[in-house]
């Protein structure tokens, strides 16, 4: 059993609260927010809010504080070298395509190669097609397999003199798997690429420990890990970022400009043009405590536990296909099914009815789903907040729907 | 289960069984209406008459239940009308849609009817509309 106390955790989530009914299962879309991630929001607006960087007034001193001391807070649960490596964005597409716009005018040049995954989130691939467009570069896809691993043999067998940067998912949105991120950042090593990492799915659900896995570039979302929407980080090697060129250009990202010249900031400022969001990065803080307090490999073996509870029991169900593997451990809370002859949009109204919130569609991983020769999926995802009688309800409810269609 | 569902038995009914889902046989117009993001693709078939008659139809393609029910609906309800006469209930069907169509237009779309509910369904608006759309594209050409 985990050390987790779910009923009393649940306590924590005003959401939870007003819908005692409501079995939120669409975790791998956003996450719930906690209290303490609203009020710590709240409260710096109300106590310490003043544009960060720019007064020379204790007020704007305390906004500067709070944001840097977030930066900390980041780099620390991420285990990396100095807050230098944590540069603030929107959200896990912005660091993406941040990454993809600095690396092109870096090093990408007309027939260079890139590298993406057949299985990437939209956001870490179309960025990298964009910029291949406009280099002239090629894109080279890397297949997974049936499970949805992205094997370190396959990548070698892609990689060419011309290959500059590789970029992949560490946790699937569709399947669950996680990648071995140290394997892939090993084989790009040996071929002097750079490897770019989406860890929107996989931080939130596990350690990451950026020095142990290599990836020279790391981008989530704060909204999948219990913080505000509008708030997310890309970490990256030192010396990678001081080679990169900013992305965007604007407000306090320069050292000094004339008309003849510009200095830009040191990494990480150089990236955060115009004002940036110091609330969302206090939220995003205040989150990781909420979770570094559960403990991360509390929440792994919670969310292990739930997700062996749901395909167990959804798998005895008449009529049900789980896309990927057949074990629990490959799925980290991620279960993407096909109801036989229902369309998933059918089966994730059919649940709504019953107050149970999944995804259906192709999850913003289309050409995943032609690879795989599927059009289209239901997902249920979970996060260690939900409980057994949620996983029950759910198995319930989808047991009901072919009936309720006819069949 | 809760025992409210919108998918009612006229829904479930034209989606397994439809009358109307198969090839064309002989000439007619045809034209597809996809919704990208859900994946509903249809192929409308129609044959006209001289003098503006829908006299046969049929449609082809996949996609979830309510478009799937959606369209047989709609071609129950226009065949054998005018051109004019079926635009004038995708006119009503659309109104019905958004909450605004009275009881009589409702009645007057017959099976149709039984997806009024998707008013309170704004991301499935798409799906019931899609048959219709795609026969309106069609007079347009």
């Amino acid at each position: 059993m985990s050390l987790i106390d779910v009923k009393e955790i649940r306590k924590d989530f005003a959401l939870f609260r007003d819908n005692p009914n409501l079995a939120y299962l669409d975790n791998s879309a956003t996450s719930q927010k906690p209290d303490c991630v609203l009020d710590a929001v709240r409260e710096f607006y109300e106590k310490e809010n003043a544009n960060p960087f720019r007064g020379i007034y204790d007020l704007s001193e305390k906004a500067t504080a709070a944001y840097e001391s977030a930066r900390k807070t980041v780099a620390s649960f991420l285990n990396a070298q100095s807050e230098k490596e944590i540069v603030f964005t929107r959200n896990a597409s912005e660091s993406l395509n941040l990454s993809a716009f600095s690396l092109g005018e870096l090093m990408v040049g007309e027939g260079d190669e890139v590298v993406v995954s057949v299985s990437e989130h939209h956001s870490n691939m179309l960025p990298w097609r964009a910029m291949a467009e406009r280099r002239h570069a090629k894109i080279r896809y890397l297949n997974c397999r049936p499970d949805g691993e992205l094997r370190a043999e396959d990548l070698e067998k892609l990689m060419t003199d011309r290959t500059k940067i590789v970029a992949v998912t560490a946790m699937s949105n569709v399947f669950g798997k996680k990648n071995d991120l140290k394997a892939l950042a090993a084989v790009a090593h040996k071929h002097n690429a750079i490897l770019v990492a989406d860890g929107a799915q996989s931080v939130p659900h596990g350690k990451t420990d950026v020095r142990e896995t290599d990836a020279d570039l790391l981008a989530f979302s704060g909204h999948k890990l219990l913080a505000p929407m509008g708030i997310g980080v890309l970490y990256g090697k030192k010396r990678l970022l001081d080679r990169m060129p900013p992305f965007l250009t604007g407000g306090e990202m320069i050292e000094r400009v004339s008309t003849e010249e510009i200095v830009y900031s040191e990494a990480p400022h150089k990236f955060e043009a115009g004002t940036v969001n110091a609330g969302g990065a206090v939220g995003l803080a205040r989150a990781i405590r909420y979770i570094t307090d559960l403990g991360i490999e509390n929440i792994e073996e919670r969310e292990k536990e739930l997700t062996e509870y749901a395909l167990e029991r959804l798998s005895r169900v008449p009529g049900i296909t789980i896309v990927g593997s057949e074990r629990a451990e490959d799925h980290n809370g991620i279960v993407t099914f096909r109801v036989q002859n229902v369309h998933p949009h059918d089966v994730s109204a059919i649940l709504a009815e019953n107050d149970i919130a999944v995804r259906a569609g192709h999850h913003c991983a289309e050409p995943l789903h032609r690879f795989i020769g599927i059009p289209s999926t239901t997902r249920a995802s979970l996060m260690f907040y939900n409980t057994e009688e949620e996983i029950d309800r759910f198995v319930t409810a989808v047991s009901g729907i072919r009936g309720l269609m006819g069949y | 289960m809760n025992n409210r569902t919108f998918y009612n038995q006229i829904l479930t009914e034209h989606n397994m069984r439809p009358s109307h889902k198969h090839m064309p046989a002989g000439p007619v117009i045809s034209l597809r209406g996809v919704n990208p993001s859900c994946g509903d693709d249809i192929t409308l078939h129609l044959k006209l008459s001289e003098d503006g008659m829908i006299e046969d139809g049929c449609f082809t393609g996949d996609g979830c239940a309510i478009s799937q029910a959606s369209a047989d609906m709609m071609l129950d309800l226009i065949i054998g009308k005018t051109v004019d006469e079926a635009l004038r209930l995708k006119e009503i069907f659309i109104r019905m849609i958004r909450g605004e169509a009275s009881e009589e237009e409702i009645e007057s779309l017959e099976e149709a009817s039984a997806l009024r509910d998707i008013s309170h369904m704004p991301a499935r608006v798409k799906c019931a509309v899609l048959g219709w759309h795609t026969f309106g594209e069609m007079t347009k050409k």
